[in-house]
């Protein structure tokens, strides 16, 4: 039922011109998929993609469309030669799908290779009851630093196409007007006011709480960062940085990943393998916590400022766009007033 | 037996929208927005996997027998933000490229390169 849904939301996006709704249909994509996922069991999955499908996803591509324009030209590429490449690939896929074991099958093989030492010898060998973080901190410990060099470098990558330098002047017309977009708005500045703290420590409970429940560095890095961004979004892009340093947030993104690899050096200092957090303490099972709390902490503190530092640069970019439109109006309305 | 594959069409369907939106439109941001269809379908077919008949959530209770597969909601969990932050990428690209050329159609952009050369 729910897929239908999705079905229906992706097929409306295929045929919808204007860009805005386009995006405010994805956001509702994200979210169906995140409840779908909720029915899969996969809560971990479905925390991630509710915060970030349905929230800075949507947030980045509408800041994107602000500069780029909300428009879509209605002209199509062979649009029946494209259709006719899609329908045959998918004929094959689905062709392909008779060959998959059954839906919900527990025989299948993927069940029986490496998950069923997960599932019976986890509790022993890292002591924390929420397999899917000791499989992603522990046993999966290197895929998930590499995974963390990506999202680091990503960030560094809209830092290296985006990031703008600033005279002082162009800070103060920026500020004057930002001062006036937001001087309205007072019931949400004041409603989001109150909700900032309970986000930000809600973030803070599934980031150490990720042991027992679901939850975990990723997705407490995104909701610690959609708490940011709503404060920035509400208060204005100069109080924001205000608040929180620039260049002091890009340092934190890198503090992230360093800590994540120097705990992996360490326990190859200490003449185990790369990330092997037994010996962290002297009982193994307490090292493994420790260690995973540390590279957990590493993974949300990169994954939060690298998105706090994408927001920022988007909205620095159009700020930089408005401030620039308003000068040549200016500079025209004076060529006109002397003639 | 009929519905067995269900959620499997559903992927291919989903998987084929989001392919069609990326080579049939010349926006880039709706070439971007039919990627993450495409990605979102991917995600779907590895968490339908690991689903157990009468399973739950794979965290570690007494009394449970049957946990579903904890290995592909590991990978499609730091898939999401990785996808996010590629596709944040890609709209800075997008946004670089509207200021080169004025434009995001496809079309127009080509229109200027040859025009160029």
């Amino acid at each position: 039922m729910l897929l239908a849904f999705l079905v229906a939301v992706a097929l409306a996006i295929v045929s919808m011109k204007d860009l805005f709704s386009v995006i405010m249909l994805s956001g509702i994509y994200g979210l169906l998929s995140a409840s779908f996922f909720v029915a899969m069991d996969a809560v971990d999955v479905a925390f991630t993609e509710a915060a970030v499908g349905a929230g800075i996803s949507t947030l980045l591509m509408l800041v994107a469309i602000t500069m780029t324009g909300r428009s879509e030209d209605p002209d199509r590429h062979k649009p029946f030669l494209a259709l006719a490449v899609v329908v045959v690939t998918g004929g094959l896929l689905i062709y392909g799908t008779f060959d998959m074991p059954a839906f919900g099958s527990a025989q299948a093989p993927i069940h029986q290779q490496v998950v069923p030492r997960y599932i019976q010898h986890s509790m022993e060998e890292i002591g924390v009851p929420n397999i899917v973080t000791s499989v992603l901190a522990s046993y999966r410990g290197f895929d998930t630093f590499g995974e963390v060099v990506v999202i680091f470098t990503a960030g560094m990558g809209v830092l290296a196409l985006l990031s703008v330098a600033r005279r002082p002047e162009d800070i103060a017309e920026i500020d004057s007007l930002n001062d006036s977009m937001h001087e309205q708005h007072l019931i949400l500045r004041i409603v989001s006011k109150m909700l900032l703290p309970f986000i930000l420590l809600f973030a803070l409970y599934v980031q150490f709480h990720g042991d027992y429940g679901p939850g975990g560095g990723f997705q407490a890095g995104v909701i610690f960062a959609a708490a940011i961004i709503l404060y920035a979004m509400l208060f204005g892009m100069s109080t924001a940085r205000r608040v929180i340093n620039q260049s002091f947030i890009q340092l934190l993104a890198a503090a992230g990943v360093l800590l994540y690899g120097s705990v992996g050096i360490v326990s190859l200092l200490e003449g185990k393998n790369f990330l092997d957090y037994g010996v962290l303490s002297d009982d193994p099972v307490a090292g493994q916590h420790l260690g995973i709390l540390l590279i957990e902490l590493g993974v949300g503190i990169t994954v939060a400022s690298v998105m706090v530092i994408i927001f920022f640069n988007f909205a620095g970019r159009r700020e930089n766009a408005h401030s620039g439109e308003e000068n040549e109006m200016q500079n025209n309305n004076r060529g006109n007033n002397k003639t | 037996m009929l519905m067995d594959h269900y959620n499997y069409w559903i992927v291919v369907v989903l998987m084929m929208t989001g392919f069609y939106i990326v080579i049939a439109h010349g926006n880039l941001i709706k070439k971007i927005v039919g990627l993450s269809i495409f990605q979102t379908s991917v995600f779907i077919f590895y968490i339908s996997m690991a689903k157990v008949e009468g399973g739950t959530a794979p965290i570690l209770e007494e009394g449970i027998r049957q946990y579903s597969n904890p290995l592909p909601h590991v990978l499609i969990l730091t898939a999401i933000v990785v996808g996010i932050a590629t596709t944040a990428l890609g709209l800075a690209l997008a946004v670089r490229i509207k200021e080169a050329y004025g434009s995001i159609e496809e079309e127009e952009i080509q229109r200027q390169d040859n025009l160029d050369c």
